[in-house]
């Protein structure tokens, strides 16, 4: 018990949560978008493995790791593109044409690995290049603190302040407002002449931008190589994650840490011998028990307020 | 039973032409021998008896999956978890073929039926959790399939596995767990006989019986299901838990019939290989027969022209990708269909007013 007690009091714990948050974070910002705009996006996961193998491959080939993370976030948006269109052009179901394109992004991606380096499993045969990683000037020699939030992940900084930028972007701008209209109410946006169908666009590809930044941080930081399926349910998770912090980025945030802190757990669990069967789960479980707590605890709200608008006298305060 | 009109036999043909001529492109453009390697992806499947057994033993658990997808999708319920159902069913089976009583017989239906059973439950979670709790039964079944994979290979790695196999199996299943083999010089199983028994089992369920029709009602409309006194909430839970037996009888189907051990160390996908089946089959129970037929012939095709030529068949894949999203495509050729509905318009306009 002492050793994983050790391991979770240290300062490595603290940086290893921030670095598994991180693709889940980027994750949690593009299922934002998309349930703000109400438009769930199943194929973040997807999109997040078509970028994880753009920004290895590109960088690879180029010899440059920015130019390979353009790449990457260029295939994830155009896979958001292409659900976009399916679903607000050919009017195909948002959910069907989500798991479709989660197929491709694994069909494809695996089938050309295979093409360009002879192996299906990962891409290590490639020398590909990864994005530097950052040292905070000041706060890298306190002592605990400076191990524990310097010289992360170039993308581990940018996925934290780009929650605020999101936060920012739907509760502070013209755009955001509009995104909000049209998630709650598609009908009356369209009355008063936003148009749903190119705000859900936006809302997708933005979508689409974070869960690319979110699969290049895996290929090109987390990782220096491609996985097959790496992204391992990380765009699903992020799913329920936002759902727990619910329409806020900062809440969504908080969401993305607790998982990021489950799946940071289960690496402590794997070093005291527990079957890796068992921690790998430990994401997923918890996800579960997650979201049953919060789907409970909608209803009681929703049950309180259905009981409390029957009262004539409280009726004002709502 | 709705006509299933010449406008959706179009729509179905048409699709897949386009994600064969897609196929073809990618190969054009990443293979030296296209032509060569077309051929056998499109003939593969029927150029040998024993590539036809491979083809049919390769639809039977698509079959299962397709049928257990279209119950849920015909209440309109998105739980996808099919995959993980069909993996624990697997265990399940695995399981009770190892440790059950070897009766003959008795002892493959036992085995069956402790498939189901597992399959139900590992459905009924989501399904409770939704029935309950109104918690989405998309993600939670997402979540249930990785779950069933870390804790199904726990359960066999670690309690069933056989290390003399020198590779990770589980221990071989007693001759009374095996399903009779049909003919005699090929391994072509009993499985597709129970498979296409099941395609007239879950077609009497959706449409012969009380809890079909209610499952039905519940997807044609929600609240005129619930206003016609059907209590969804039964529906839901019921619904889920029938697929998923379904599936967990696949998982069965395929070690008793196929392999004799679970060999699985990566999740074979038949699961959302249903989805497609299913959407292709309208959801409709008699035309999944076909529609796995044809997802097999095309999963077969691919592995043949694997080993002939060296081309990873996860190419299909991304072709099923592409049948998906133009199947589901409610605007795609829909001018074909305005013009007969205008067609039949002015006919009846004309019969009517002489």
């Amino acid at each position: 018990m002492s050793e994983i007690a050790k391991g979770i009091l240290s300062a490595e714990f603290v940086y290893s949560v921030l670095r598994v948050t991180t693709p889940l974070l980027f994750a949690v910002m593009g299922a934002l978008f998309s349930e703000i705009a109400g438009v769930i996006n199943i194929a973040l996961e997807g999109m997040m493995l078509m970028a994880a193998f753009w920004g290895v491959i590109v960088s690879a080939f180029t010899g440059s790791a920015w130019i390979g993370m353009l790449a990457g976030l260029a295939s994830a948006l155009l896979l958001a593109l292409a659900l976009a269109y399916f679903h607000l052009n050919l009017r195909t179901n948002l959910i069907l044409a989500g798991i479709a394109l989660n197929l491709f992004a694994s069909g494809s991606t695996v089938f050309l690995l295979y093409l360009i380096s002879g192996d299906k499993g990962s891409s290590a045969s490639i020398k590909s290049y990864v994005l530097p990683r950052i040292e905070i000037p000041i706060l890298k020699d306190i002592p605990f603190i400076g191990e524990a939030f310097s010289g992360h992940h170039i993308l581990t900084y940018v996925a934290f302040i780009t929650v605020f930028l999101v936060q920012y972007l739907i509760y502070r701008t013209p755009l955001g407002l509009k995104m909000r209209a049209v998630g709650e109410n598609p009908e009356a946006a369209e009355s008063v002449g936003i148009s749903v169908k190119r705000v859900r666009y936006i809302a997708l590809l933005l979508s689409g931008l974070m869960a690319g930044f979110g699969g290049v941080f895996l290929s090109m930081g987390y990782v220096s190589w491609f996985a097959r399926d790496m992204t391992s349910g990380r765009g699903f998770i992020a799913l329920a994650a936002q759902a727990l912090g619910g329409k806020s980025a900062i809440g969504g945030m908080l969401g993305a840490m607790l998982f990021g802190l489950a799946e940071a757990l289960s690496y402590t669990f794997q070093a005291i011998r527990i079957p890796s069967e068992f921690t790998n789960m430990m994401p997923f479980v918890f996800t579960l028990i997650a979201l049953a707590v919060y789907a409970r605890s909608l209803l009681v709200k929703h049950k309180k307020a259905s009981i409390a608008k029957t009262k004539p006298d409280v009726e004002s305060e709502v | 039973m709705k006509r299933f009109a010449a406008y959706e036999w179009i729509r179905t043909a048409v699709t897949i032409a386009i994600a064969l001529a897609l196929g073809y492109l990618v190969l054009v453009f990443t293979v030296d021998d296209p032509n060569e390697a077309f051929k056998w992806f499109l003939w593969g499947p029927i150029s040998r008896v024993r590539r036809m057994v491979e083809l049919i033993n390769y639809t039977v658990p698509l079959i299962f999956t397709g049928l257990a997808v279209s119950i849920v999708f015909q209440a309109e319920i998105f739980n996808i978890g099919a995959e993980g159902q069909l993996f624990m069913g697997a265990v399940g089976a695995t399981f009770a073929a190892l440790y059950f009583p070897q009766i003959p017989v008795l002892h493959v239906v036992l085995v069956a039926a402790f498939a189901m059973l597992v399959g139900g439950a590992w459905a009924g979670i989501p399904a409770y959790m939704k029935a309950k709790w109104n918690a989405s039964e998309l993600v939670s079944s997402l979540m249930m399939n990785y779950v069933a994979f870390f804790l199904g290979l726990y359960f066999v790695n670690y309690h069933m596995r056989d290390l003399k196999a020198g590779y990770l199996v589980s221990y071989k299943f007693p001759e009374t767990a095996w399903l009779p083999r049909l003919l005699r010089r090929y391994n072509l199983h009993a499985g597709i006989l129970i498979a296409v028994a099941f395609v007239f089992v879950v077609w009497f369920f959706l449409y012969r019986t009380r809890y079909g029709y209610e499952i039905r009602m519940m997807g044609f409309n929600k609240n005129f299901a619930r206003f016609s006194g059907i209590k969804v909430r039964n529906v839901v839970l019921y619904a889920q838990i029938v697929s998923g037996m379904v599936a967990g009888l696949a998982g069965a189907v395929e070690l008793m019939g196929l392999y004799k051990r679970f060999v699985w160390q990566v999740s074979p996908g038949y699961g959302f290989d249903g989805i497609i089946v299913s959407l292709l089959a309208r959801n409709n129970p008699l035309l999944v027969l076909p529609a796995a037929f044809l997802v097999g012939y095309l999963r077969t095709g691919a592995y043949i022209m694997s080993r002939m030529t060296g081309i990873a068949p996860e190419i299909v894949t991304t072709l099923q990708a592409v049948i998906i999203l133009l199947i589901t495509a409610e605007a795609f050729l829909e001018f074909l269909k305005r013009r007969k509905i205008i067609k039949e318009a002015m006919k009846t306009e004309g019969g009517e007013n002489p």
